[in-house]
């Protein structure tokens, strides 16, 4: 879990040009951050070159849209961080 | 090309869904008033015409992938480099390889040959999303008819 947090956590402030301390796990990225939804498609790309994983943002977004999910579960980092501890567990399963 | 209709490739020479690459001509006209302000005596294909051009390319690639299933819209533009002047009347090669299939978006690296020279690259990205409507997506099935895009070998739904 840290070791993922602290490489979402570069791959933010590298992209989006967020001081690093500012990045904390409970950090939600739109809503704390600021990071808009074309500057998530760079942090997506980077996440998904990272770890070999290719986030599923249309079916959360679809989720989050249908009432099915809040953004919180997908956007607050240390939930995305345990998305993509999933994804990966997932792929080398 | 036909500028006036943002229709800047001609023909797609080649596409490899295996390899996720595309080579697509694209000539450059002659004559079209853009030319007449860009510039007087010193005519030149914009620059952001020829990163259009990469983009259609891509684009086009993106369109194959999904079994033209889905429609790729331009978001970012990354690292273009525009290395030399395209001038009227100039036949270009525009190739394009997928660097990445996200989730709604995709990425490429293209580039623009000149006589075998690359005068323009940069690295893509697209929001690719359903076509909106029918009526759009049968727009682009009749522009992918007259460049000759390979329909009979992408995948269909």
């Amino acid at each position: 879990m840290s070791s993922t947090f602290d490489t979402v956590a570069n791959i933010i402030a590298e992209t989006c040009d967020i001081p690093r301390e500012t990045i904390k796990p409970e950090s939600h990225a739109t809503d704390d951050l600021g990071i808009d939804s074309l500057d998530f498609l760079d942090v997506a790309f980077a996440i998904d070159k990272a770890f070999g994983i290719k986030m599923p943002l249309e079916q959360w977004t679809q989720e989050v849209n249908e009432g099915k999910a809040t953004t919180e579960q997908y956007f607050v980092l240390s939930n995305l961080c345990a998305r993509i501890d999933e994804l990966v567990a997932a792929k080398t399963a | 090309m036909r500028l006036e209709y943002f229709q800047l490739i001609d023909r797609i020479a080649d596409l490899d869904l295996e390899r996720r690459t595309i080579r697509a001509e694209a000539r450059v006209p002659q004559a079209s008033t853009i030319f007449e302000g860009h510039f007087p005596g010193f005519p030149l294909m914009p620059g952001v015409l020829l990163v259009e051009i990469m983009a259609q390319a891509s684009g086009w690639l993106i369109i194959g992938l999904t079994g033209f299933s889905r429609m790729p819209f331009l978001a970012a533009i990354k690292d273009a480099k525009l290395r030399s002047f395209v001038t009227p009347g100039t036949s270009l090669t525009a190739a394009a390889t997928l660097i990445h299939d996200g989730s709604g978006f995709a990425r490429t690296q293209a580039e623009i040959l000149n006589d075998g020279k690359v005068a323009c690259n940069a690295e893509i990205t697209f929001r690719v999303v359903a076509f909106p409507n029918p009526e759009f997506r049968a727009f682009m099935e009749k522009a992918a008819a007259a460049i000759a895009f390979p329909m009979e070998a992408i995948p269909h739904e």
